[in-house]
């Protein structure tokens, strides 16, 4: 397989006054295509900045990070725009969906800044809405959406330029426990596809779904497994016993 | 990202505050319209002045003695008496720039007609008055050679005149007494309203001049004298040539000063004209300032904007967009709010402006000059008050903007 990110001893310090913070003490990761990764950890051990590096929004302050083979820790700002347009798609936990902005619209807006898709960008949102199971609700305002539906716009969005990778920072923290189900169902089905997803959590959970788990503590990876036999969360929500279902109404 | 989407989302953006989007464009429309219509009102008042001096006849020249000396003491301009008909004479012959000439003497007097009576100014002219002063009848005939070496009694009346005198009836024929004499009314003069200085044109009788010295004012010199010249590129050799006859015949010996004064309807156009430049420089000047105060309205508004809507730019931050983006979505609602003011302030400007030249009686004047330039100004203001803010929102960290509640 091809190797998609591959980091060199990634180090960040944030300086707050006097104090040198060190998010990351030196990072050797390297993830192929295809793969399907959860980094976990407790608040504070890097893993957020580590996302921020690897989608791009951060750049390390020492060590080299590689996406699809290229050197991209020494870009500008305005490069890096353009690698996060084209190559990452970012879901938050908090959604981060335009409000007042219809759902086609909010998927819409990684094509805005993409001119080579001027032209067909909304067949393309609304092939992406389609992906996560939200055909017929293109205007739908985000405060018209139940929690689940928000971040499948959001996945929406984050899948609507193809993207190389699907950056996840804590996608189910705001979800209740079967919407949560509902979401990694869509990233493994995602994933079967052959999409790369990286995702960021706290919750054992959560990343029972993925193919590997990355377990980071004080910048620092302690522990990267492969997990043979990942849950399957499409069998999980079959097995549910059949509840009304609010969010469908 | 293509201009009509940015165009799009701008719209949208000052949609969704629609009270706070047009209170903003209120200081620019305000600003706008307050240019627009001073403007109008000072090119209005230029206009006004310059049309009335032309109708004066504008390549006249007039010839008023200097002031009076005695003791010491120096009387106003024209109360001397040292211009004679004899001056205007040799003016005629003697000066070829000068067309026409005719002598003027000026009085006052009560005259009657039937049992009503009116008083008003006499002016006695020769019979090239019409010409000179570009003043045709109304009706009737002017005066002739023959009334002028007579000093026959017959008089042409204004406008004003008539209208008090006779209500409105035909008083050509009639006989009206100025000082008790009676004199055969021959012509009426068309209208020439106010003059730019606020006096009733209308309002004298013309006479021939020697009528008005010998059997009104009783007086043997002239109080001045108008001439027009060959042309109007003419004027100011008109002008030197009447000076140097005049030093001649009044014997003023080089290096004194003249006894009289030679003044071009010129001179008078262009003094007037530039005053009102003025005064439109200056309404305008005080007009821009409400517009800046406007733009500054402007750069007050989108700052709130960039803080509230930093989570939106991270947003679109994470997505792809590049600084530039950023600046340009911001810089182009900046622009868009103050275009719109500025249309909306042109259309109040050109209202107030109709308005007050139907309510004050004003001409008003506005020039496609004054609205393209107030146009581009706003949209100027709208560039130089939204940069600012457009800078500070595309130098987000996109992770803090991210991160903002």
């Amino acid at each position: 397989m091809d190797k998609l990110i591959s980091t060199d001893h990634l180090v960040k310090i944030y300086k707050l006054g006097d104090y040198e913070i060190q998010a990351l003490r030196g990072i050797n990761l390297s993830i192929e295509k295809g793969e399907f990764v959860a980094i976990m950890g407790p608040s504070g051990s890097g893993k957020s900045t580590l996302m921020h590096i690897l989608g791009c929004l951060d750049r390390p302050t020492k060590g080299k990070y590689f996406l699809e083979e290229k050197d991209i820790s020494s870009l500008d700002r305005n490069s890096l725009a353009g690698i996060r347009n084209q190559k990452i798609g970012f879901v938050f936990q908090s959604f981060n969906l335009l409000s007042r902005t219809t759902a086609l619209e909010n998927v819409e807006l990684p094509l805005l800044y993409n001119s080579s898709y001027s032209k067909e960008k909304t067949e393309k949102a609304k092939k992406a809405l389609s992906m996560v199971g939200l055909e017929g609700r293109e205007n739908h305002y985000p405060n018209k959406l139940s929690g689940g539906q928000q971040q499948r716009v959001a996945i929406a969005r984050a899948l609507v330029n193809d993207p190389a990778i699907i950056l996840a920072d804590e996608p189910t923290g705001n979800l209740d426990s079967i919407t949560s189900m509902e979401v990694m169902e869509i990233f493994q089905s995602l994933n079967n596809n052959g999409i790369t997803i990286i995702l960021i959590t706290h919750e054992k959970d959560i990343a029972a779904y993925a193919k590997r788990n990355i377990t980071f503590r004080d910048g620092k990876i302690v522990r990267d497994e492969i997990i043979p036999v990942p849950k399957k969360a499409k069998d999980e929500l079959l097995s549910l016993p059949p509840v009304e279902n609010e969010e469908e109404i | 990202m293509r201009y009509f989407q940015i165009l799009k989302v701008a719209y949208k953006a000052l949609g969704r505050n629609k009270m706070r989007s047009s209170l903003t464009m209120l200081g620019i429309i305000i600003g706008v319209a307050a240019v627009i219509a001073m403007l109008g009102i000072g090119e209005g008042a230029k206009k006004m002045v310059n049309s009335q001096i032309a109708s004066l006849g504008d390549n006249l020249l007039n010839i008023f003695p200097g002031s009076f000396m005695s003791g010491g003491m120096r009387a106003g301009a024209g109360t001397r008496t040292s211009l004679t008909e004899e001056d205007a004479k040799a003016i005629k012959e003697k000066c070829p720039a000068v067309l026409r000439i005719s002598p003027v003497v000026r009085t006052g007097a009560q005259v009657v007609a039937g049992n009503l009576n009116w008083g008003t100014s006499i002016e006695g002219y020769s019979t090239d008055f019409p010409l000179i002063r570009s003043w045709p009848l109304a009706s009737g005939t002017f005066f002739t050679e023959q009334d002028v070496k007579g000093a026959t009694k017959v008089c042409i009346l204004g406008k004003t005149v008539v209208d008090n005198l006779f209500a409105g009836q035909d008083p050509i024929g009639e006989i009206i007494r100025i000082k008790k004499l009676p004199f055969r009314v021959i012509g009426v003069l068309s209208s020439k309203g106010q003059n730019a200085f606020g006096r009733d044109q209308d309002d004298m009788i013309v006479v021939p001049y020697t009528t008005a010295q010998k059997k009104i004012a009783g007086i043997t010199y002239i109080n001045s004298i108008i001439a027009s010249a060959v042309d109007r590129t003419k004027i100011d050799l008109a002008t030197k040539q009447v000076t140097d006859l005049l030093r001649q015949r009044h014997r003023i010996l080089p290096g004194q000063d003249d006894d009289f004064t030679v003044r071009s309807q010129l001179d008078i156009a262009t003094a007037a004209g530039s005053t009102s430049k003025i005064m439109t420089i200056l309404l305008a000047a005080i007009a821009s300032i409400s517009l800046i105060v406007g733009g500054i309205g402007i750069m007050n508004i989108m700052l709130v904007s960039v803080t509230e809507r930093t989570r939106e730019i991270g947003i679109r931050m994470a997505v792809g967009a590049r600084g530039k983006d950023i600046l340009t979505q911001f810089l182009i609602e900046s622009i868009v709010l103050s275009l719109i003011g500025g249309i909306v302030g042109i259309l109040l400007g050109v209202l107030t402006s109709k308005a007050i030249s139907v309510i004050l009686r004003w001409p008003i004047f506005i020039s496609v000059l004054a609205i393209a330039l107030s146009f581009f100004f706003s949209g100027f203001v709208g560039v130089f008050f939204g940069f600012y803010p457009a800078r500070k929102a595309s130098n987000l960290d996109p992770i803090e903007a991210l991160r903002y509640e």
